[in-house]
């Protein structure tokens, strides 16, 4: 495996990063909001199992971390659900244009 | 090229394509598909940098929890075949703008950045030496933020359950 | 003396019983707060007639001479090692006298307002009132010194001008309340400054070091103060004249006098008290404190008290002929009456023969209190019974109102000077310190005095004889009686006080050194004036005691004489056109300019650009989660990039 160097994988995480964010900017419903975060979060994910494997082999560190972040994306993910619930209860809708009240 | 290497860009075009896929079609349930595709190619990348432990928690993570859960609130929410609302024309050109300039510095500021590995003894990431260190109190060790982590997933569970809840009669 | 400390009682039981009232009187008291305020008012005036008797006749003497003491002194601002604001009790022979007056008074009004003011939604609040006006009369001339007494001399005007507006729904009143408290609040102006100009000069605030600094010849600080000269005049000059244009204000002196008239507007009650016998003779006691000082250093200042005095008792004994408001010819007497007290002190010495001025002035301020406040309580029971101040409603109420219309009488006797009521006592002493002071002052008092009979007979004939009762029968019936016992009872102690004050032995009790000053009636001298003021009585029974047209051929034969005291000499319309024409147009607008274009300018410009610059950049607060993520995100970046590449 180490005929593939860093950046290849370091390239895949940042485009992975980066298509989330687009899809965070533009996607108007909420739930598909919710899956560009997850998608931002699994590009760190990557980011922090290569830096351990490639940079600190001696520790777990990196390992760690993903796996908390795995942990704290499900929680994220019930409660923006929850959220989502709620907001579809009292708006009707889930679409974020929709849910505007918050303006000057 | 090795068939390491093969592997490896096979991995990378399905996350990269079933992620662009997801963030881009219209259909909402279609979405939701195309990210468990692009989880499950992530799983792979991590089983292809023999990190085992960690590709078998995304999947049942991620791939059999969060995705069913959002699956889950489709279902709630929504008719699952509809076509979803297109994105606002100025928004879509202006993230496109800040996503593709933003990539284009970030990976630049990579590409200029030497890491340095380091070189001591390897640590092999078995679950026997993931299950020491996670509940291990001394040097490396992540007692302390298992435990918080944790308390977070009781409160995240509490917070849902008090957000969802339908509102009491006599409040109405 | 002794420690009488008790006398501490006096000023604070109003005091207590103003903050009780005050705060819980309309909830709890409603009913009740008149009694607590009488009965607590009982007990301070008990003990000021005790520590009068025990001062006056027990141990305030020294070698037969009534000594001053501090009996309280409290430092409470220290401003420099030697100057310190006090907070003091002083007794001196004036504030023994003061403190009786302003009790009994005050008393009297207390018990005449359980009639009068009976039913009244802010009765309690009323209580309250009259018990802030006790507690600040008493303190302001207890006090020891000049600071104390400008603080008490503010709190008898807040007073007032609370009382004054009682009735704070009719436009009048609330004027009237307004107009007395800018009035006196410019004449005070005028006092503090005199306060400042003095207590510079002799380096401190306090009555007794101060009065021996300004008045020992040998004193340095009374040769720095006369030497040091503004525009001509010495500072001690200066500092005097401004503490009695204070005293003006406070005791509607010409040409400060225009507030008193409209302070009529207040409850009837509150005028006996506070604009008959009290508060506007502050001033008289104000310079009466610092009479040493005027006396023996600044004779021109004495001099200005002299020809402000006369002046107002001539102008407005004038002014009181044609008025038609009872209460307005009483305020005007009132006005002429502490004209009298002010000459008197201006034609006065210091110490021996000299001081009979003095003592005159203090007796006259004595006697007029109880006459004069009787004159208003009988005023008041009138108008109870006809709801009305004007002269015309009234006539004949010599027989629905027989205790009223004797003890107005009596009232009326007084003031005029006839033997043997009390105002012919004091008037007398005053007249013969006159005649030995300056012969045309002597003159002019003497015209004042047969006018003062002239018009209060007008009022005493057209009020109780003129029309016959059957007139205005639509009065009469059973709901419009005298009053009741609590209105009654004052009347006529008052005008027992009214008859039997003028043998109080002033010479003996209150002069200008404490000492004894022999006085004699002279029975030769007492012909003139009384043989003028029977004639005012006997021309005021001709025109006014049956119905008759002489007033209206009189007052037409000499119109444009009545015109101008029938319109007081349009002294207000003076100050309007002054304030009015002179300072609006020429301070006002250009001021109201330069607030309204630039100042308010100034501030809208701010407020539109404001207006304008957040109406421009509002939408950025859109609403839209998205949008804000992408600002977000580009400030994100920008920071990158500034802290990369820029911030080296």
């Amino acid at each position: 495996m180490n005929e593939i160097p860093l950046l290849h994988i370091l390239f895949v995480s940042t485009a992975l990063f980066f298509i989330g964010m687009y899809g965070f900017f533009t996607r108007r419903n909420i739930i598909t909001m919710l899956m560009s975060i997850e998608l931002i979060l699994n590009s760190v994910n990557i980011n922090f199992v290569a830096f351990n494997k490639y940079l600190y082999p001696d520790k777990l560190d990196g390992l760690f971390f993903a796996i908390f972040i795995i942990a704290i994306a499900a929680a994220e993910a019930a409660v923006a659900i929850a959220i989502i619930i709620n907001l579809y209860r009292s708006h009707s809708s889930i679409d974020v244009e929709d849910a505007d009240e918050l303006k000057f | 090229m090795t068939a390491n290497q093969i592997i490896f860009y096979l991995i990378s075009a399905l996350v990269l394509g079933s992620g662009v896929l997801a963030v881009t079609t219209q259909k909402i349930f279609r979405s939701a598909i195309w990210l468990l595709f692009s989880l499950i190619g992530i799983a792979g990348m991590f089983f292809w940098m023999d990190m085992n432990f960690i590709a078998a928690v995304q999947i049942i993570v991620y791939v059999g929890g969060i995705v069913v859960l959002i699956i889950f609130s489709i279902f709630l929410t929504q008719q699952s075949g509809n076509q979803m609302a297109k994105p606002v024309r100025n928004r879509v050109l202006f993230s496109t703008l800040a996503v593709l300039f933003g990539f284009a510095f970030t990976f630049m500021l990579i590409n200029q950045h030497r890491f340095s590995a380091s070189s001591d003894k390897l640590v092999e990431p078995s679950i026997s030496n993931i299950g020491m260190r996670m509940l291990g109190s001394g040097e490396q060790g992540y007692v302390l933020p298992f435990e918080v982590v944790s308390i977070l997933l009781l409160a995240a569970m509490i917070g849902c359950i008090v957000i969802a809840i339908k509102s009491r009669p006599e409040e109405k | 003396m002794t420690a009488n400390l008790y006398l501490v009682l006096i000023p604070l039981l109003p005091l207590a019983t103003f903050v009780l009232l005050g705060l819980f009187g309309r909830k709890y008291f409603k009913n009740s707060s008149g009694i607590i305020g009488t009965t607590s008012l009982f007990v301070s005036a008990l003990l000021s007639l005790v520590s009068a008797y025990q001062y006056f006749f027990v141990d305030g003497k020294v070698n037969g001479v009534y000594q001053q003491v501090v009996i309280l002194k409290h430092t409470w601002l220290q401003f420099s090692p030697n100057v310190s604001i006090d907070m003091g009790m002083i007794l001196d022979p004036i504030s023994m006298m003061m403190i009786v007056v302003v009790t009994f008074v005050s008393l009297m009004v207390h018990i005449y307002s359980l009639g009068y003011m009976k039913g009244e939604e802010r009765f309690a609040t009323y209580y309250s009132f009259l018990s802030l006006f006790t507690f600040s009369m008493l303190g302001l001339v207890l006090s020891s010194n000049i600071f104390q007494i400008y603080i008490f001399w503010e709190l008898v005007g807040v007073s007032s001008f609370l009382l004054i507006g009682y009735y704070y729904d009719k436009p009048s009143a609330v004027a009237a309340s307004k107009k007395a408290f800018i009035v006196t609040r410019f004449a005070d102006l005028g006092f503090l400054v005199g306060i400042l100009i003095l207590s510079f000069e002799a380096g401190t605030l306090d009555f007794q070091t101060l009065i021996h600094r300004l008045t020992a010849p040998d004193s340095e600080f009374l040769h720095t103060a006369a030497a040091a000269s503004f525009m001509g005049v010495s500072a001690l000059t200066w500092g005097l004249v401004l503490v009695f244009i204070g005293g003006a204000g406070k005791s509607a002196m010409f040409p400060l006098h225009i507030w008193l008239p409209d302070a009529m507007e207040g409850p009837t009650p509150v005028s006996a008290l506070i604009h008959a016998a009290t508060m506007v003779v502050a001033g008289v006691f104000l310079v009466a404190r610092l009479f040493p000082v005027y006396a023996l250093s600044c004779p021109v200042a004495l001099h200005l008290v002299m020809y402000v005095g006369i002046l107002s008792a001539l102008f407005a004994a004038v002014i009181a002929c044609t008025q038609t408001d009872i209460k307005r010819v009483l305020a005007y007497s009132t006005m002429s009456q502490i004209g009298y007290m002010m000459f008197a002190l201006g034609v006065s010495g210091y110490g021996g023969e000299d001081g009979l001025g003095y003592m005159a002035s203090m007796f006259h301020l004595f006697t007029h209190a109880f006459f004069k406040a009787l004159l208003f309580l009988g005023a008041g029971a009138v108008i109870h019974m006809i709801h009305s101040n004007e002269m015309k409603d009234m006539g004949g109420l010599r027989k629905k109102m027989p205790v009223t219309h004797l003890t107005f009488l009596l009232a009326c006797l007084a003031i005029a000077g006839i033997p043997p009521f009390a105002g012919f006592f004091s008037k007398e002493e005053i007249l013969t310190a006159a005649f030995h002071a300056n012969k045309m002052v002597y003159g002019i008092a003497l015209i004042t005095a047969a006018i003062t009979a002239f018009y209060m007979f007008r009022l005493y004939f057209t009020i109780f004889w003129n029309k016959e009762a059957t007139a205005d029968a639509h009065h009469a019936d059973s709901s419009h009686h005298e009053g009741t016992y609590s209105m009654k009872i004052p009347l006529v102690l008052l005008a027992a006080g009214a008859v039997l004050a003028g043998f109080v032995p002033f010479g003996k009790l209150v002069t200008s050194d404490g000492a004894f000053l022999p006085t004699e009636m002279n029975p030769v001298f007492s012909i003139a004036p009384v043989l003028l003021a029977v004639t005012g009585i006997l021309l005021a029974m001709s025109m006014y005691r049956k119905k008759n047209d002489s007033p209206e051929k009189i007052s037409g034969a000499v119109k444009s004489v009545y015109q101008a005291s029938y319109r007081k000499f349009y002294i207000d319309e003076i100050y309007l056109f002054i304030t009015k024409k002179i300072i609006f147009n020429l301070v006002g607008r250009p001021a109201a300019w330069v607030d309204k274009n630039i100042v308010d300018g100034l501030m809208n410009f701010i407020a539109t650009a404001t207006a304008f610059v957040s109406e421009l950049i509002k939408g950025i607060q859109s609403g839209k989660v998205q949008n804000y993520a992408l600002y977000f995100f580009g400030g994100a970046i920008g920071f990158i990039v500034l802290f990369i590449y820029l911030w080296k």
